[in-house]
């Protein structure tokens, strides 16, 4: 009796298995192979769902490399990553205006042209603070900017006009000398007006809500599972295009997951090995490649008047004890990391060679009897007995947590001064950076565009992304110095006594520049790395032939 | 009978608001700030952000707000995905979560029952020890070990066979689900085979065995027709928490496996602070398994004569 | 034959009364005597009981024999393996490091030894580092360096690129967690974009320290620098290997082993006893007030635990410097103690109604008579069993929130947080997962016989054979 009441339960648990099964969404079958040479396509991984497509709003890596594909601006990079015309086929900069001449090949994923109102579009929606872009503080570049992300004055005043439907100019407040390689960010691409409107909050939420200028066009969103970048044949440059599609049948942000699955040839790239990875790697004879990403990471200090950091003596005792060449190579020990120098990284192009040749940064020496005077004097600035612990912010990332324990256990065995740890999980780290709860922070700045300068405002005195609240008056003139001026050696100048300024006041103390080891599928050649914009960039990417 | 069922339903529903209830405020005890980025954003902008998750209002206000909301069925708005409505997001992964659970617990069922019994049958002999070692073992080594060697398993049989037979890691076919699966359900049919193994045993003790053994049945027939269906009953009804363990307790297949399911969204979410999918998972995880739980009970009055519905309420 | 019994009276005599007639000769058992000896009788849980009993001299035992820091990084020996102390070699701290560029390129034609090689070690290779220099090719843009633990077989498989020099600099000083192993270093000349074929230099690698830092750790004498450089001592050893930041295994395990072991009895022994008052309480007193208080328990039920224990966990925050254990402990309490309530409930409900319950009453015995003298010890049995499996379950589920970063904080070790960053290097280091691992499973496996055990000793009718 009961076994068949049984039987009847299971056949109904089965039943309900089978529509569950349907429901799921990932049914069709995804692309498992790494390069499928017969349709000329590829599969990668991502770390994470892209949060939102949409060029005005998006903030996320992800979504970045998503868009990258799918999108262009007006100034692109070329093959070799240097810098070209996108939609853009003529410009011209001066000082107070850029004028942009469109080509007339450009076209919209629906054949439609892409017009110099597009872009005029973009960025006052970009401007406008009732969309709440957080990249809004680029608009104020354009003159009357600075009000209208304010919400004083209407976006439509914004100083950007389309002289007719391909020749754009915009004023500038300011000169700058970056602003084609600023224009090349998501945020200053083209959004089309009739159809932005008539999709209204449902813009860019899935494939059918998108539409795309890039060479590529998004034909498939699985949320949280998979991703499909077809070729789109309206692409102006689509001959410079090789592959007909790009597959992302994976989403995980598991490090090891996605080695297993390049080791499995499922996708072409894995990129991020660890010290676990990069042996895996080396015993199965993989080649292996390093890339830097171009963000710098350092200890930034709270210069707020109630915190004993702001004391400079105490800095420079942690400055002197704080190696960070063993950091890099003992603790981190991953190749691909450069020991930290100076806020400014390496790969900055100076005037005719790299900014770090023609003003290296200062040399910080290792010297522990000289740090243990400086932390007398702070001792006896601060007038107190013995050093309070200190507390240092960090996130919750395996790499973050190890390196503060590095330099916790330096500054107690050096200085005696007792570090204490302040693990907090992002939003809630980032809630006490911005509330100044905190004695020293780790803390990381990534580049937005090909200029010192994306660096240089970091610890002006204006900067919301200051968070130590640094302010000296010497260190924001040099800032203006190189804010007034197109003239590269006046400004590679500015930004060499920066750097002095920032080693001589201890503003921070730089830890390593990141780089990451991956290992790329043979058969694939053309993949570009980048520093600014979605990384890796397939657009170029092309299947080699068989040898 | 249904005044029973309404009144469960009833309950049912209250615990739900309670549910809601600490989850809201729990979500708003939170130190931190979910508008917060990488990047520093102007006054203007946060002001817009704020008053576009409702979050410039009162906390009372806010909570009723959120209650009339879910009371229609509406979670809101992700603030990570910024335009993507918490009710998709369950409703696509969700689905994804429960098959996964669902099948890790199919698995767990059919092996704990056919490992208990086999233990049973060899009782101290070999076999048993063997498998009751495998149990030890799976019991007591943590799942994320598990799923880290599991993937590691697959991707060695692959290189084994030459091409890649089982998927390493992803989500769409029966293929793909294998591994997360078994490995999800480890712990459980461990845990289902003990239970098996001495439910046979007790069975094996009492008299009608014996008396079908007296009777002259055979072997077989005594184990299949009268032992191991009467040792059945007490695995099934563990079943219940079990499913409601499994559901929830697949975070980390999920990361490891690449698997695009609900549990994987919730701690990322956490991460991000993300208040309304924090909400909108915890609360509809919570009706779930109170509905489940209820919905078991109701089963079990037409399953089982021996439970009488209306006492179960008592 | 008639000698048929006549019984006279005098042939009977009445039985003494006997006084001891039912002697107890064994000395008397309590209940929990004869558990005892029950749970003594069973090899597995008396096995199970001496696993407990080591671990917890383990834990609190064990520092004070391996009184090693667990939080002193040892940067010479990240990493290792089990084993004892290695041998090193001792080097003057801040070496020079010698540098080869175009301009001085002569210098490393004269030391090229015109056999064709083009990669050469200068000086000695050892942990702290080593320089290796190379022959200048024609138009080169620049050179890459790499490092293999194999040797090399084709230009794809040169192993980790550990940098990228310009064409001026013909030497690189590598320091990279460098393993007193032996290592194929390879250059690369790029010329006009392309590979240029490599050439490549097999370097056996000592270990080495640096003099002061064995000054620092006490592993040298007092004397003369000259005298000591280049003689060898022998390192700390570490019988269980060491971390990724070199800290000693063994001592993390023990301390690790406090967290994780007070997490696991603590909490349990905080919401069972929690449990016990609620549901002695609502038992007890039964009516409207039991309904009331049971309504709550099952709403707490109701809770999805470990999305709440998350929940719990973030909104507790946890402080600068402070370790996590107290939010974790209260989240457990706050989440657990309702199985334990409806348990004790269900008992004293029972108990209630027994006979010699309400004899007890009748014959005048107060409340608190009645709870501690029936009630309790009762009560205590289940209790306990159900004490034994929710240690293991802690455990796990400290394991577990440690696993996805939302548990104790570091520096403090857990074996949870051993685990997950044993987890990122099992292929490379596989003892800094397995160790934790294996502790884990050791406590989890000996708690889960250990209530087994109690629970057949307890009660045989709840015998399991498992």
């Amino acid at each position: 009796m009961i076994t068949r009441h049984l039987n009847r339960t299971i056949r109904a648990l089965a039943l309900c298995s089978m529509v569950v099964l349907a429901a799921s969404p990932g049914s069709g079958v995804a692309q498992d192979i790494a390069v499928d040479r017969a349709r000329n396509e590829i599969s990668i991984v991502m770390t994470e769902e892209p949060q939102w497509l949409n060029t005005v709003r998006a903030t996320d890596a992800v979504s970045f490399i998503v868009l990258d594909h799918i999108t262009e601006g007006l100034m692109s990079y070329d093959q070799q990553n240097r810098l070209t015309g996108g939609v853009a086929e003529r410009w011209e900069l001066t000082d107070t205006r850029a004028t942009f001449w469109l080509r007339r090949d450009a076209r919209w994923s629906d054949g439609k042209p892409v017009t110099a109102h597009d872009f005029v579009f973009a960025w006052q929606q970009v401007a406008d603070p009732r969309n709440a872009a957080e990249y809004s503080f680029f608009m104020r570049a354009f003159t009357n900017g600075e009000q209208i992300t304010q919400g004083k004055l209407d976006p439509t005043l914004l100083g950007v006009r389309a002289l007719d439907d391909y020749t754009l100019e915009a004023d500038l407040t300011q000169p700058t000398a970056y602003f084609l390689e600023l224009v090349t960010f998501i945020s200053f691409r083209p959004v089309r007006e009739d159809f932005y409107r008539a999709q209204g909050q449902a813009y860019a939420a899935d494939v059918q809500n998108m539409i795309s200028n890039g060479p590529f066009t998004l034909t498939k969103w699985v949320h949280g599972a998979e991703l499909r970048m077809e070729k789109n044949p309206h692409y102006w440059n689509r001959d410079a295009i090789h592959l007909s599609a790009i597959n992302v049948p994976y989403i995980t942000s598991d490090a090891n997951a996605r080695m297993n699955l390049y080791m499995d040839n499922k996708i072409v790239m894995a990129t991020g090995l660890d010290s676990s990875a990069t042996k895996t790697a080396m015993y199965n004879r993989q080649k292996m490649l390093s890339f830097s990403d171009g963000t710098v990471f350092f200890i930034e200090f709270n210069h707020r008047p109630d915190r004993l950091t702001r004391n400079l003596n105490l800095r420079r005792a942690m400055q002197a004890v704080f190696d960070a060449a063993e950091l890099t190579y003992k603790v981190i020990g991953l190749p691909g990391n450069i020991p930290g120098v100076s806020l400014f990284p390496v790969w900055l192009d100076g005037t005719e060679k790299k900014l770090s040749e023609e003003f290296p940064p200062p040399v910080v020496e290792i010297d522990a009897d000289k740090a243990r005077e400086y932390l007398e004097l702070a001792r006896q600035e601060l007038g107190i007995d013995e050093f309070p612990p200190l507390s240092l912010l960090l996130s919750d990332t395996p790499s973050s947590i190890k390196q503060a324990e590095y330099f916790q256990n330096v500054m107690a065995r050096e200085l005696g001064l007792q570090v204490i740890l302040d693990r907090q999980i992002f939003k809630q780290r980032l809630a006490k950076m911005t509330a100044g709860d905190f004695d020293m922070v780790a803390a990381g700045w990534g580049p937005d565009y090909n200029d010192p300068m994306t660096f240089a405002d970091l610890f002006a005195s204006w900067n919301l992304n200051n968070r130590g609240r640094y302010v000296s008056e010497v260190y924001d003139n040099h800032v203006k110095r190189a804010q007034s001026t197109t003239n590269t050696r006046i400004r590679n100048r500015a930004f060499g006594d920066l750097a002095q300024v920032i080693h001589d006041d201890v503003v921070i103390l730089p830890q390593y520049e990141r780089g990451y080891i991956y290992v790329q599928d043979a058969r694939v050649d053309g993949v570009r790395r980048r520093r600014f914009g979605g990384d890796p960039n397939y657009n170029y990417a092309f299947i080699k032939p068989e040898s | 009978m249904i005044s029973y069922i309404a009144k469960r339903l009833l309950s049912g529903l209250v615990t739900v608001w309670f549910i809601a209830t600490a989850t809201f405020l729990g979500m708003h005890a939170v130190p931190g700030d979910p508008l917060l980025n990488d990047k520093a954003v102007t006054p203007e902008v946060r002001a817009s952000l704020e008053a576009a998750y409702g979050l410039d209002k009162p906390l009372p206000q806010q909570y009723v707000i959120y209650l009339s909301n879910m009371l229609q069925g509406d979670f809101g708005i992700s603030f990570t995905q910024k335009n993507r409505r918490v009710n998709d997001i369950i409703r696509d992964h969700f689905p994804v979560s429960a098959m996964l659970g669902l099948l890790a617990l199919t698995i767990a069922a059919l092996g704990g029952i056919t490992w208990g019994a086999i233990t049973a049958l060899y009782r101290d002999r070999l076999p048993d020890v063997l498998i009751m070692l495998l149990v030890v073992f799976a019991v007591s080594v943590p799942s994320f070990v598990f799923a880290a060697l599991g993937q590691l398993v697959v991707l060695k049989f692959n290189q084994l066979i030459g091409h890649s037979v089982i998927p390493v890691a992803g989500w769409g076919t029966f293929k793909h689900m294998l591994m997360p699966s078994l490995v999800l359900g480890l712990g459980t049919m461990a845990y289902l085979t003990r239970l098996m193994r001495s439910s046979m045993l007790e069975v094996a003790d009492t008299d009608y065995i014996r008396t079908a053994r007296a009777k002259g049945l055979s072997a077989p027939r005594i184990f299949f027709k009268h032992q191991l269906r009467n040792a059945i009953l007490p695995v099934i009804t563990v079943l219940g928490p079990a499913i409601a363990a499994i559901t929830t307790g697949g975070f980390v297949v999920e990361l490891v496996f690449a698997i695009p399911g609900l549990g994987r969204y919730f701690v990322q979410a956490v991460q991000q602070l993300d208040y309304t999918v924090i909400m909108g998972t915890t609360v509809f995880y919570g009706a779930f398994l109170v509905f489940m739980v209820i919905a078991v009970d109701i089963i079990y009055g037409f399953v089982d004569p021996r439970i009488r519905v209306d006492k179960v309420g008592a | 034959m008639n000698d048929t019994y006549d019984p006279v009276s005098g042939d009977f005599e009445p039985l003494l009364t006997v006084t001891d007639g039912e002697q107890i000769d064994r000395p008397s058992l309590s209940y929990w005597q004869d558990v005892w000896l029950r749970l003594k009788s069973n090899t597995r849980a008396l096995a199970s009981l001496y696993m407990v009993l080591a671990l917890v001299t383990f834990t609190l035992a064990g520092p004070l024999i391996w009184s090693v820091d667990p939080s002193k990084q040892d940067l010479e020996q990240i990493s290792q393996g089990p084993g004892l102390g290695q041998k090193a070699i001792l080097v003057p701290d801040r070496l020079p490091v010698p540098s080869i560029n175009s301009l001085t390129q002569s210098m490393a034609e004269d030391r090229a030894d015109g056999s064709g090689q083009r990669l050469d070690l200068l000086g000695e290779a050892h942990t702290e580092g080593l320089t290796l220099s190379w022959l200048a090719v024609a138009n080169a843009d620049s050179y890459t360096i790499y490092r293999h633990e194999l040797e090399p077989s084709s230009i794809d498989d040169l192993g980790l690129p550990l940098a990228q020099v310009g064409p001026g600099q013909l030497s690189y000083h590598d320091s990279l967690s460098l393993e007193a192993t032996t290592y194929y270093y390879s250059v690369m000349p790029i010329v006009a974009g392309q590979p240029q074929g490599y050439a490549s230099q097999r370097v056996e690698v000592v270990q080495a320290i640096a003099l002061s830092e064995a000054r620092y750790r006490g592993l040298v004498p007092e004397g003369d620098d000259a005298s000591l450089l280049g003689s060898t001592i022998r390192l700390e050893a570490h019988p269980l290997g060491t971390d990724s930041l070199g800290r000693d295994m063994l001592a993390r395990l023990m301390w690790g082993a406090r967290t994780s072991l007070f997490i696991g009895i603590i909490a349990p022994l905080f919401f069972v006893g929690f449990g016990l008052v609620y549901g002695g309480f609502a038992g007890y007193v039964g009516g409207k007030t039991d309904n009331a208080l049971m309504r709550f328990a099952d709403f707490v039920i109701a809770l999805p635990f470990l999305l709440f224990m998350i929940l719990f966990k973030i909104a507790f925050g946890i402080g600068p410097g402070e370790s996590g254990i107290g939010p974790m402990l209260v989240a457990l309490v706050l989440l657990s103690w309702p199985a334990t309530a409806r348990l004790v409930r269900g008992q004293v409900l029972q108990i209630r109604e027994e006979a010699y319950v309400a004899a007890a009453r009748m014959m005048g015995g107060g409340a608190n008579y009645l709870v501690m003298r029936h009630m309790l010890p009762n009560v205590m049995g289940v209790l306990l069993v159900s004490l034994t499996f929710a240690i293991p379950s802690a455990i796990f589920t400290e394991a577990f929130l440690s696993f996805i970063g939302m548990g104790v904080v570091p520096p403090t070790p857990s074996w949870g947080s051993m685990c997950n960053d044993g987890i990122r290097t099992m292929l490379s280091h596989p003892h800094e997962l397995i160790f934790p691992a294996l502790f884990i499973s050791a406590t989890v496996l000996a708690f889960n016989l250990l209530g087994d055990g109690l629970r057949d000793a307890m009660d045989s009718r709840l015998r399991s054979d498992s």
